[in-house]
């Protein structure tokens, strides 16, 4: 399956500038670790020493919040969206 | 003449009656039939709190005096730097060196004089924030950290008033409403801050000026929509800005049923949240310990002829803003392949912005095997200050 995944414009610097890349996987954690093999230092930015999701990045498949559904188990469909976005506290 | 209130967010349960002055003032509000005269009481009686009157907290006080909100309050302990002026209008370069909060008191009065100011000169804390929450209808987050922002969930939960939360950093904004009845809260959205160092502020990581104004006029119209109790909030969802791309989109935020806030109950009461914000493991921890050197001693040092490498990892347009004499740029995302380009043998002195990159480089170059290895402490802005004062800051 391929999937659209939108990065905030602050990791776009670890993507060669690319805020929107396709990834490849059957679920979202195998989307998410095909673009961090592509792009290693994207890596600690999204996801713990185990691979698994921080609590400070959200993960929207399709604009839900992928934690209510599956986690990063959640199935991913061709020509899904995955909107990640991290937590920022400038004010 | 006093009107009764039918919204119950408002704690004055009479809506007081609007002056000639101020039926012509809010003259186009009145022709809303949204709005009207009943709505611009509901205004007028409404009380709101603005944590941080920052690049958020701007804008923000500004509409919302110009709306005929009846009291604003305004929390923040800062004065007024040159570099806030690229964002935070309710200050002008006059006000330079001044505190914050009389600066916006003069402006915000000539904004609107019939807006009652409140002002809290103090940072918000577990002491102080159920005291000073509880006397407002609503909040308006503007903080500039995570600490403060979790602060301000809790008490919001905890006292039952909504939390119009907005955030920037670099060119992405995002902005919702907490804490509401039915609605999620911010520990819903991120139930664990990132660890000290894994997000750059904006001090250090840059925010393109014009973004503050666009969030914080976000967090204006949906505090005046609570107070009006008009459209629909922006509950259950967030708003995310994309000032590259003008994107402007919502996602669903949903209730956690484990929120220890907002569902359990488990937090009764304001906890410390600065430990609560240290004590996240990961990527950042641990930065405290990494090894530091004072800027005049390793100028002393360099001066003695001492052959310390010298390392800066910042991003290569700040090193064209300035930079030390006999650094290498390495910026921080390529300290891993470089590393083998650094002498092992030899000590190594990082630095950057403000210090917390180059504790990051200097954790990553321990790993790697370096013994004689520091962090520059307070990063070239300290060094500007103390040993070359020809460098600019910024």
């Amino acid at each position: 399956m391929s999937l659209t995944i939108s990065l905030p414009s602050v990791l776009s610097r670890l993507t060669d500038g690319q805020r929107a890349l396709q990834a490849s996987g059957a679920t979202v954690g195998e989307a998410v670790a095909d673009l961090t093999r592509r792009f290693p230092s994207l890596s600690p930015r999204l996801v713990d020493d185990r691979g698994e999701p921080y609590p400070f990045v959200t993960y929207y498949l399709n604009d839900e919040d992928i934690r209510f559904g599956g986690g990063f188990q959640a199935t991913v469909t061709d020509g899904d969206e995955l909107i990640i976005v991290s937590a920022v506290a400038g004010g | 003449m006093t009107a009764t209130l039918d919204n119950p967010l408002i704690r004055s349960r009479t809506a007081p009656a609007l002056e000639r002055e101020e039926l012509l003032r809010y003259g186009r509000h009145l022709l809303l039939p949204e709005v009207a005269i009943d709505g611009q009481r509901k205004l007028k009686a409404a009380r709101i709190l603005i944590v941080g009157a920052g690049g958020l907290g701007s804008p923000a006080a500004l509409y919302l005096a110009a709306a005929g909100v009846g009291t604003i309050g305004l929390v923040d302990f800062d004065i007024v730097e040159v570099t806030n002026l690229q964002r935070q209008l309710l200050y002008g370069t006059g006000d330079v060196g001044r505190s914050k909060l009389d600066a916006a008191r003069d402006r915000l009065h000539d904004a609107n004089p019939n807006v009652k100011l409140e002002l809290h000169a103090t940072r918000l804390t577990a002491a102080n924030a159920l005291t000073i929450v509880r006397e407002y209808d609503l909040v308006l987050d503007g903080t500039d950290n995570f600490a403060t922002r979790y602060l301000v969930n809790d008490a919001c939960v905890l006292l039952g008033k909504p939390n119009v939360y907005g955030s920037i950093f670099r060119f992405d904004g995002q902005a919702s409403v907490f804490a509401t009845e039915d609605g999620p809260c911010y520990r819903c959205l991120y139930p664990e801050p990132p660890p000290p160092g894994l997000v750059p502020s904006c001090a250090e990581g840059g925010v393109l000026g014009v973004l503050p104004g666009l969030v914080g006029t976000v967090q204006a119209t949906e505090a005046i929509k609570l107070i009006l109790g008009i459209g629909t909030p922006l509950v259950g969802r967030l708003l995310l800005v994309n000032a590259l791309d003008a994107q402007f989109r919502s996602v669903t935020v949903r209730r956690n049923p484990t929120c220890p806030a907002c569902a359990t109950g488990e937090i009764k009461e304001l906890i410390d949240y600065d430990q609560f914000c240290a004590a996240s493991g990961g990527i950042g921890a641990g930065l405290d310990a990494v090894p530091q050197i004072e800027p005049r001693e390793l100028a002393i040092r360099r001066a003695a002829g001492e052959a310390i490498q010298l390392v800066d990892v910042r991003e290569p347009h700040e090193w064209e803003i300035g930079h030390i004499d006999g650094a290498r740029l390495i910026p921080l995302h390529r300290i891993q392949s470089a590393i083998a380009t650094i002498d092992a043998n030899a000590p190594v002195a990082v630095y950057c912005k403000g210090g917390t990159r180059s504790a990051l480089a200097v954790r990553d170059l321990q790993e790697a095997g370096f013994h004689q290895v520091w962090s520059v402490s307070g990063g070239i802005l300290r060094w500007a200050r103390e040993v070359d004062p020809d460098i600019p800051q910024y």
